[in-house]
C-alpha cells in the first residue's frame, strides 16, 4: 500500500452535508445503545419502518410472478422504464380518479426517496428551492448534493439559498405564504412527515395559487395520503390548476408495507412546462430512461395486486392498524400532559418539549426508557424542541411504549396528569400499560358509580395522589413540575426496586 | 432556449441507395416466436416541440438536459422497432438490438424470490427497510464469489437495482466539476449521465462529440484498447470490459497499463464488468485483479446479463476503502451517503434472488444460461464471418461488432430492419467511434438467432 491519493477533488457539495443522513444516524445510535444495554428491550418508534406483514393477496402475486419468470411464456426482460402500463393505469384510477391524470403521466419507481433525487437531477443546480421547516430530510440533502442550496449558515442551521417555510403549532403547520419569498421549486409534504399535519383544501388552493402567481413548481409528496382520516385532500391534483404547477410523488412503502420491497411513483402532468414551454414530462422521461431502468417486474406485480379491489381493502386494514397505533400514542402523550400534534392524518406524532434540545430529549428517552424516537432537529431548525414518534410497530410495543415505561400518572379527579421519566429509569421493564388500562377502567367505573350513586369502596380506589420527590430528571422539571402521581402498585414496586 | 436543439442529428433520415421496396419475407419457420412486448409509447423522441400557448412556469429548463441530442439510445431503437412492427404487422420481427435477455431464470433463483415474497406475509419473515447498502449475506456472497482473494471486503460492496442506476449515483457524488474520459464507442449511459450532471460542454455536430469529454478511440486497428499516450488527463475514466458494444476484453497487460495511467494522473477508473462472466479468454474479470487498482478504481456490475435479471433489477458497485479524493477523504464514504440519501436499497425480494444466484446450484445454473447466449454469439459470429464481414467481439461478450466500412450505421440499421426485419443497434449510437459498425446482440431464443442469421445470409450473400 502506497497510500496513493487521487487528484480528484472531493465534491464540495458533499462536504456541505456536514453529517450523515438522519435515519442511518438514528440506526447508529440504536446499535450503540443495544451494545451498551444488551438486556434492554428496545422499542423502535424512530425510523418510520413498517412492521406488519404484507397481505397474502399481494405477496402471492409477487411469488407467482417470480415463478413465471422461470417459464418461457412468462419470462420478461427489460420492462418499460416508466413502468408496466397496467400498473400506471391502476395508479391513475386508484389515486387520481376525477383529476384527469392519465397512465402516461405516471412514472413507476423504486420509491419516493429515489424519485426525489431523480427530480433533482432533472431540475439541476440553477434552481431555487423552498422546503417546509421541519421536513423530510431528503429534500434538503439532495438539494445540497445537486448544488442548489448554498452554504450552511452555522448560526441558523440553514442553507443560504434554501427558503425555509416555518410550519409550527403557531401557524397550524401551514406556512405563511404572504411572507414566503419566491423560489422555483416548493417541496410540500402532506400529510406531513414529521409533523403529521395534513393541509386542508383551502390551504392547498392557496399554495397552488401562490405557485401559479410565482411561476413555481410544487413537488408534492403524498406518501402518507392513506393515513388521512378527515376530508383533507389526498392529492395536490384535487386542487384546480394544480396540473400546471405541480409534480406529485408517492410510495407504496407506507401504503402497503413495501419499505423493503421498493415501489413508488411520480406524476408529471403533461401540462407542466418550463419557462420556454418545454414539457417537464419529456425531460423527466429522459432521466428515467437514462438514470434508471424501471422498477422490478416482480415488485410491480405486487403493486398491481395492491390496487385490486381486495388488495386495497387488505392494505387498508394494515394502515388502519397503524392508525390505531397513532391514536394510542396521541392519547398517551395527551394524558401525560404533553402537547402532541399529528397522529390523526399521519402515522407520526409530533411531541413538543418546550425549551429543550430535541437531541437531548431523544437521548434521555433512549437512555432511560429504551424507546427510539427521532429528534425534531433532524428535520430542520424548525424541528427543535420536538420529538417525532412513529406509529409503526407491533401493537404490544406501541402500548408498552406509549405509556413508554413511563409512569402513567393520574389524579383522583383525573384532571391533571404528569409524567415522570425518571421513574422509568428506576423501574426498568415495568410495563405501565397496565396503569393506563386500569386508569381507563377506573374512569369508567367512577362514571358508573356516579350514575348509580353507589358508595365507593375505599379499597377500590387503587389510585391516589402521591408526590414523588426527586423523581424528575432535571430536564423534565421545566415541563412537568413537582406533582407526580403513582399508581399504588407501581409505587410499591418502584419502592421495592429502590430499596 | 432554442428548440432546434431538440431535433435529432444522430438519427439518419436519409435513405441510402440500398433501401429498396420492402420485400415480403416468408418466414421459413412458422414457429418463430416474437418477443411479445407491449407496444408502449416511447417518449424519447427528439422531434421539434411546438411552443405551447398556455400557461408556463417561470422555472428554466435545465440547460444540461437541453444539451442531450436525442432520446437515450435504446428507447430510440425500440421506437424504430415498434414503428416497423406497425408498418409490417405480419412480419416476424426479431430483436437483436437492445441487449435484452430472453431465457427463463433458473428455478433455484426464482423460487428463492417467491419464498422471500411469501415470507413477507408472515410475522417472522416480514422485513421493512433493509440496509441501504444491501443485505449482509448478499454483500458477503458477492465479495467472495467475484472478488475472492482480491482484498475486497464485504462492506466495500454496495448492492443496487442495477449498474445503470449506479452510474448516475456515482455521477451525483462526482458532481459537475469533474472531467471524464470514455471509450469510443461506449455504453451511452456514461456520456449521457455526464451531460445531465453538467460535466460536459455542448454537443459538437461536426465531430459528434460533447465538449470537455475525452473520447478514447477503440478500433480494430488498436485492438479496441486506447492509445493512452494520446489520452489527456481526466478526473474519471469509464472503462467497460468485456466491452459493450465492441465485445472486446482487455488483457491483463492492458489493464495494468490503464491502472498505471490512472495512478500517474491521479484519476479514478469506473470499471464496468457487467459482462465479465462471458469471457472465454483468460483476461481479468475484475479490475481488482490488477495490483494497485484499489487505489484508483471502483467497479460496477450487474445480475442482468448473468441471471436474466434485466427486469428483476439487481446489481452492485465496489468502492474500495483505499480509493481517496485528493484531500484523502474516502470515496466510499460519499458513495455511502448517496446510497443512504438518494436510494433506499434494492428490493429485498430481488436480493434473495441474488443470493440464490450465488449458491453453488445458482452459479451452475447461471453459467448454463450464459453458455447458451455464448453459443448464440458463436452462431452470429460465424454467420458474419462466412459472409466476408469483419466481425469483432463475440468471444468474450454477448455482442458482435460488425464493420460496414464507409456506411452510416443508422442507414445500415434501417436497411437491415427494413429488409430482414431484424433489429440491431447502430454503432454511432455508442459514440462517433461506432460509426460504420452495427452491434448485434446475442440475446434471443435459439430459433430466432438461427432465423436471423438465415436472413442475414439471404441479404448479404
Amino acid at each position: 500500500m502506497t497510500g496513493h491519493w487521487t487528484q480528484l477533488p472531493r465534491n464540495a457539495n458533499m462536504e456541505d452535508l456536514r453529517s450523515g443522513y438522519l435515519f442511518p444516524e438514528i440506526s447508529i445510535r440504536e446499535s450503540e445503545h443495544i451494545q451498551k444495554n444488551p438486556n434492554a428491550r428496545l422499542i423502535r418508534l424512530g425510523i418510520g419502518d413498517t412492521t406488519q406483514p404484507i397481505p397474502d393477496i399481494i405477496t402471492t402475486a409477487m411469488a407467482e410472478h417470480a415463478y413465471a419468470l422461470s417459464t418461457a411464456r412468462g419470462y420478461t426482460g427489460y420492462g418499460a422504464e416508466q413502468g408496466n402500463m397496467d400498473l400506471r393505469m391502476a395508479i391513475a384510477e386508484t389515486f387520481y380518479k376525477g383529476t384527469g391524470t392519465k397512465g402516461d403521466e405516471i412514472f413507476v419507481s423504486d420509491g419516493a426517496q429515489c424519485d426525489i433525487s431523480r427530480l433533482q437531477m432533472l431540475l439541476g443546480s440553477n434552481v431555487t428551492v423552498a422546503v417546509q421547516d421541519p421536513s423530510f430530510p431528503a429534500y434538503i440533502d439532495t438539494s445540497v448534493i445537486v448544488g442548489q442550496s448554498g452554504k450552511l449558515e452555522e448560526k441558523t442551521g440553514k442553507y443560504s439559498n434554501i427558503v425555509y417555510m416555518n410550519c409550527g403549532a403557531e401557524n397550524n403547520f401551514f406556512p405563511d405564504l404572504s411572507t414566503t419569498p419566491r423560489t422555483d421549486i416548493i417541496f410540500f409534504c402532506s400529510p406531513n412527515n414529521p409533523t403529521g399535519s395534513a393541509a386542508s383544501w383551502r390551504q392547498l388552493k392557496q399554495l397552488v395559487d401562490f405557485a401559479k402567481a410565482n411561476g413555481s413548481v410544487i413537488v408534492y409528496d403524498s406518501a402518507y395520503a392513506a393515513y388521512i382520516s378527515d376530508e383533507s385532500p389526498r392529492s395536490i391534483f384535487e386542487i384546480p390548476g394544480a396540473k400546471e404547477v405541480a409534480i406529485e410523488i408517492s410510495s407504496f412503502s407506507k401504503f402497503a408495507g413495501f419499505t423493503g420491497v421498493r415501489l413508488g411513483w411520480t406524476v408529471v402532468p403533461e401540462e407542466l412546462t418550463y419557462s420556454n414551454g418545454f414539457p417537464v414530462i419529456k425531460d423527466f422521461n429522459r432521466i428515467v430512461c437514462t438514470c434508471f431502468n424501471g422498477a422490478s417486474n416482480i415488485v410491480q406485480a405486487g403493486g398491481l395486486a395492491c390496487l385490486s379491489k381486495d388488495g386495497i381493502q387488505a392494505v387498508g386494514n394494515v394502515a388502519d392498524y397503524y392508525k390505531e397505533n397513532a391514536k394510542i400514542l396521541v392519547e398517551a402523550f395527551a394524558s401525560l400532559g404533553l402537547k402532541a400534534y399529528g397522529g390523526k392524518n399521519a402515522p407520526y406524532v409530533w411531541v413538543h418539549f418546550p425549551g429543550m434540545s430535541s437531541w437531548n430529549v431523544f437521548n434521555e428517552i433512549l437512555q432511560k426508557t429504551h424507546v427510539v424516537t427521532v429528534p425534531g432537529r433532524g428535520f430542520g431548525p424548525g424541528g427543535e424542541e420536538y420529538i417525532r414518534v412513529s406509529a409503526f410497530g407491533h401493537r404490544e410495543s406501541i402500548t408498552e411504549a406509549s405509556m413508554s415505561r413511563m409512569v402513567a400518572i393520574v389524579t383522583t379527579n383525573l384532571s391533571k396528569n404528569v409524567v415522570c421519566f425518571i421513574d422509568a429509569m428506576a423501574t426498568p421493564g415495568y410495563c405501565l400499560a397496565e396503569a393506563y388500562v386500569l386508569r381507563k377502567l377506573h374512569n369508567d367505573k367512577l362514571k358508573r358509580m356516579e350514575e348509580e350513586k353507589a358508595k365507593i369502596d375505599d379499597d377500590e380506589l387503587d389510585l391516589e395522589v402521591k408526590q414523588q420527590i426527586g423523581c424528575f430528571l432535571s430536564i423534565f422539571k421545566k415541563v412537568h413540575p413537582a406533582r407526580a402521581v403513582l399508581k399504588d402498585r407501581a409505587g410499591k414496586e418502584a419502592q421495592s426496586l429502590h430499596s | 432556449m432554442s428548440l432546434t436543439q431538440l431535433s435529432s442529428t444522430s438519427i439518419s433520415s436519409s435513405s441510402s441507395a440500398f433501401l429498396a421496396a420492402p420485400t415480403t419475407f416468408k418466414a421459413r419457420n412458422q414457429n418463430v416466436s416474437i418477443a411479445s412486448k407491449k407496444l408502449s409509447t416511447c417518449r424519447c423522441v427528439a422531434a421539434p416541440q411546438e411552443q405551447k400557448t398556455g400557461y408556463t412556469t417561470k422555472v428554466s429548463r435545465n440547460a444540461n438536459m437541453a444539451k442531450l441530442q436525442a432520446g437515450y439510445l435504446f428507447p430510440e431503437v425500440a421506437r424504430r422497432r415498434n414503428a416497423h412492427m406497425l408498418k409490417y404487422p405480419d412480419a416476424k420481427v426479431i430483436s437483436l438490438g437492445i441487449g435484452d435477455t430472453t431465457e427463463p431464470i433458473p428455478e433455484v433463483i426464482t423460487s428463492a424470490m417467491a419464498k422471500r415474497a411469501e415470507a413477507l406475509s408472515t410475522r417472522e419473515g416480514y422485513s421493512g427497510y433493509g440496509p441501504e447498502q444491501g443485505e449482509k449475506p448478499l454483500r458477503s456472497a458477492i465479495a467472495s464469489t467475484f472478488y475472492g482473494g482480491l482484498g475486497i471486503e464485504d462492506d466495500d460492496i454496495f448492492v443496487s437495482d442495477g449498474a445503470k442506476c449506479d452510474i448516475s449515483r456515482l455521477q451525483m457524488i462526482f458532481g459537475a466539476n469533474v472531467t471524464m474520459a470514455v471509450q469510443d464507442p461506449s455504453y451511452p449511459a456514461y456520456v449521457d449521465s455526464s451531460v445531465i450532471m453538467g460535466q460536459t460542454g455542448q454537443f459538437q455536430k461536426d465531430v459528434a462529440k460533447y465538449g470537455k469529454v475525452e473520447y478514447m478511440r477503440c478500433t480494430p486497428e488498436n485492438g479496441f484498447f486506447p492509445d493512452l499516450s494520446k489520452v489527456s488527463r481526466t478526473d474519471i475514466i469509464y472503462f467497460c470490459s468485456p466491452n459493450n458494444p465492441t465485445g472486446s476484453a482487455a488483457t491483463r497487460e492492458q489493464l495494468t497499463r490503464l491502472v498505471q495511467f490512472a495512478k500517474d494522473n491521479g484519476s479514478i477508473i469506473v470499471y464496468d464488468s457487467a459482462y465479465a462472466k462471458y469471457m472465454s479468454d483468460d483476461n481479468p474479470q475484475s479490475i481488482f485483479e490488477i495490483p494497485g487498482a484499489q487505489e484508483v478504481a471502483l467497479e460496477t456490475s450487474s445480475f442482468s446479463k448473468y441471471a436474466g435479471f434485466t427486469g428483476v433489477r439487481l446489481g452492485w458497485t465496489v468502492v474500495p476503502k483505499q480509493l481517496l479524493y485528493s484531500d484523502g477523504f474516502p470515496v466510499a464514504k460519499d458513495f455511502n451517503r448517496i446510497v443512504c440519501t438518494s436510494f433506499n436499497g434494492a428490493s429485498n425480494i430481488c436480493q434473495a434472488g441474488g443470493l440464490a444466484c450465488l449458491s453453488p446450484e445458482g452459479l451452475k445454473a447461471m453459467s448454463e444460461v450464459i453458455g447458451f447466449y455464448k453459443e448464440n454469439t458463436n452462431i452470429i459470429m460465424d454467420t458474419f464471418n462466412s459472409l466476408g464481414f469483419n466481425a469483432y467481439g463475440g468471444k468474450n461478450a454477448p455482442y458482435v461488432w460488425v464493420h460496414f466500412p464507409g456506411q452510416s450505421s443508422w442507414d445500415v440499421f434501417s436497411e437491415i430492419l427494413e429488409k430482414t426485419h431484424v433489429v440491431t443497434t447502430p454503432g454511432s449510437g455508442f459514440g462517433p467511434g461506432g460509426e460504420g459498425f452495427i452491434r448485434v446482440s446475442a440475446f434471443g431464443h435459439r430459433e430466432n438467432v438461427l432465423e436471423a442469421c438465415r436472413r442475414f445470409k439471404q441479404l448479404y450473400k
